[in-house]
């Protein structure tokens, strides 16, 4: 890794983000067999980088739109983690109220008008998003997440062209992961990077790597600033990797979803272990100072899951509150 | 909110066509739509329209002709030919604070948008426990005649109908439509407003101003004490004519027009067929599973007892859309058909009339 210029804050600052989100999965999995949490969870361990690295370019204003994946998008986009941890024990202090789960999560006040676990179907939301800030005129960007698998749908086409043809305040980030489910990239599409495809659509398209969280800041940098000063939409190509299964807490290796020697590699390019070494060999931070930071996240998680926990079930009687 | 002090007319019964009591200015209920678009408009720089070719000359059959000019390009949007996208397009500046309105030239080509408007539309609101409202209103056009065939005359509020969390309107007379579009627009949820070609024509009093009519509120155009006949959309139309045949036979109808299927008003049916004992529901659309199978089970459920004869449905054969002038006429019910059906149901009940109040009798009885 280069030396990135960033300021030590800045740098911390993605740092923590990374780990939160680190933490607050494993934290999830760890608790995940008490079957308490009764909401499939896809994690996103492995692929905490892209969250940290976009959203710290992201004011509380702007909008992101996820994914079935997306707590470490709406972590790093500053979701109230207690009322994220009672999402997910289907509580009525969820962010969604118990009426969402894992899969849909919500918190308008922190610029996440809800996630859908519809492949691309966030898409074109957070195209209508910029559409909305550019009639509005009111500044705000707009991050569509997703993954690999997204690309395969007609959304995301539809939603690039749109966006391009009126240059709205739009960035796409796709977490190419490698896997839909179980099945390979290769086995779905034609081998043109994902970035590449952002040609066809006269707008900027970049493949950066993203375990490595400084490239990912760069880039989403870049397409952020664009977005924001009216250049129209950028297309991200970030490679990751999941550590997890699909879905839940578990390792997919064993049963043979995935190659074990190439989840070997993947797991030497671990994000934050990447990140710490770079702070670390150039003093960035101290032992100390990390642990300072570790300390008070474990805190925080505690925290938010115990609030989840404790917090009450919604009233089966208002069952068919906000259908409206 | 400039809505907040529009007057709303959820009067239910007040026998508006035909009748004397209307406002001295009649409208088309293409100008009555353009209107209620133009007055949004005018009202709430929230709200634009988008849809494809809702700016070219023709504007979707009249109703948005002009609107381009007065309201410039950016708030009646030409747009790719990309509906389901769009679609969600629509729903993401909805969330963030706009009122799109999106306009099909067909129902047809809201398949398209099925994902869209039944997973995200549809959804969002239960998804976000409330958070996040949806304020979108589609309007879509069922297309008929002159060959219109399969996949250009479709009548699909059933699929839309059957989703919680959608509204689903149908508006048969000029000055419904415009309180319905602007209740629509007005409202916080996403809403499907289902017009019909054959009604761009159709005149009517209408009062200047903007008003709203909310979803859920259907109407009694005519009164009767014999059978109930429930229509929706063009065939309200069907069924006032047929009523009129029938006054001629000595039976007298009472047409419902629902005005809205999701929800329904069920009040106004059910209280109606307490009234009449004999229910015919008159839809656009086809039987099974549809609008008409929905009226029918209202009843059923709600107003068993009363009934002194079989259900009846007038509704579309259970085929796709022929093209041949000479299938097509097969094709559509009209109200011959509904006049059959309610003699059908009459004269039975003539007959049937004393054994049913024996049985009343003999149960009381016990
Ligand atoms: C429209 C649709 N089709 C299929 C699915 C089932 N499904 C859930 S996640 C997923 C894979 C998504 O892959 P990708 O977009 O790469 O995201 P990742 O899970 O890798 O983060 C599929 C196919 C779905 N949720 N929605
Ligand atoms: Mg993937």
């Amino acid at each position: 890794m280069r030396k990135s210029g960033l300021p030590a804050d800045t740098l911390k600052q993605l740092y923590a983000m990374m780990l939160t989100i680190r933490r607050f999965e494993e934290r999830i999995a760890s608790l995940y067999p008490e079957q308490e949490m009764k909401c499939p969870v896809h994690l996103c361990t492995g692929q905490e980088a892209i969250s940290a690295g976009v959203c710290i370019h992201l004011k509380k204003e702007d909008y992101i739109f996820s994914t079935h994946r997306s707590h470490g998008h709406c972590i790093a986009k500053g979701i109230d983690l207690k009322s994220l941890a009672a999402e997910l024990y289907g509580k009525f202090a969820g962010c969604s109220r118990g009426r969402g789960g894992s899969m849909h999560l919500a918190d308008p006040d922190h610029g996440i008008p809800g996630t859908s676990a519809i492949v691309g179907g966030c898409i074109p939301l957070a195209v209508g998003a910029g559409l909305s800030s550019a009639m509005k005129g009111d500044g705000r960007v707009s991050a569509a997440f997703f993954g690999d698998g997204a690309v395969d749908e007609g959304a995301f086409h539809e939603s690039l062209n749109f966006a391009s043809l009126k240059k709205l305040p739009v960035i796409f980030v796709c977490e190419n992961n490698y896997y839909a489910t179980n099945s390979p990239q290769c086995a779905r599409q034609p081998d043109v990077s994902i970035a590449e495809r952002a040609r066809g659509y006269g707008i900027p398209g970049k493949r950066v790597d993203g375990n490595d969280v400084l490239p990912v800041y760069a880039a989403a940098k870049d397409a952020v600033r664009r977005a924001r000063s009216g250049g129209g939409p950028t297309l991200l190509e970030f490679e990751t990797y999941r550590w997890k299964a699909h879905v839940g807490p578990d390792s997919d290796i064993e049963s043979g979803c995935r190659p074990a020697d190439v989840h070997e590699r993947w797991l030497k390019k671990c994000p934050l272990e990447v990140f710490e070494r770079y702070l670390f060999d150039r003093s960035i931070v101290t032992k100390d100072e990390m642990d300072l930071i570790s300390a008070r996240i474990e805190r925080e998680i505690e925290e938010a899951f115990e609030f989840g926990k404790k917090s009450t079930y919604p009233d089966a009687s208002e069952l068919t509150e906000y259908v409206y | 909110m400039p809505w907040t002090n529009i007057q709303a007319d959820d009067s239910r019964s007040p026998v508006r066509f035909g009748s004397g009591e209307q406002p001295a200015r009649e409208l088309s209920y293409r100008e009555a739509i353009r209107e209620a678009l133009s007055q949004a408009l005018e009202m709430d720089e929230r709200v634009f329209l988008i849809g494809e070719g809702i700016d070219d000359p023709g504007g979707v059959f009249g109703t948005t002709v002009g609107l381009v000019e007065k309201f410039g390009e950016k708030r009646v949007m030409d747009c790719p030919v990309a509906e389901n996208g769009m679609t969600g397009v629509a729903i993401g500046a909805a969330i963030t604070g706009m009122r799109p309105v999106f306009i099909h030239m067909r129902a047809d080509f809201l398949p398209m948008c099925m994902d869209q408007i039944i997973n995200h539309a549809a959804k969002w609101s239960y998804m976000t426990g409330g958070k996040v409202k949806v304020p979108l209103t589609v309007r879509a056009v069922i297309g008929r005649g002159w060959g219109s065939a399969a996949q250009h005359s479709q009548s699909l509020q059933a699929l839309f109908a059957h989703i919680p969390g959608l509204k689903v309107v149908m508006p048969a007379s000029p000055y419904d439509a415009k309180g319905l579009l602007l209740g629509s627009i007005a409202g916080d949820g996403p809403t499907v407003v289902i017009e019909h070609r054959w009604l761009y024509d159709q005149k009517e009093g209408v009062p200047e101003g903007p008003y709203v009519i909310h979803a859920g509120k259907g109407t009694v155009r005519c009164v009767g004490t014999d059978v109930t006949i429930a229509a929706t959309s063009y065939m309200v139309y069907e069924a006032l004519r047929a009523a009129s045949e029938l006054k001629r036979e000595g039976i007298s109808a009472e047409v419902i027009d629902l005005r809205s299927v999701q929800p329904m008003d069920e009040g106004l049916i059910i209280e109606s067929v307490k009234k009449t004992g004999r229910l015919i529901a008159a839809d656009t659309g086809w039987k099974v599973c549809g609008g008409s199978a929905e009226v029918a089970a209202l009843v059923a459920e709600k107003a068993y007892g009363c009934l002194k004869a079989p259900v009846k449905r007038v509704c579309l054969p259970a085929a796709p859309t022929p093209a041949s002038a000479v299938l097509e006429r097969a094709y559509y019910p009209g109200f011959e058909d509904i006049v059959r059906a309610a003699k059908e149901i009459t004269l039975m009940l003539h007959k049937d009339e004393g054994r049913h109040a024996e049985k009343r009798h003999t149960i009381g009885g016990i």
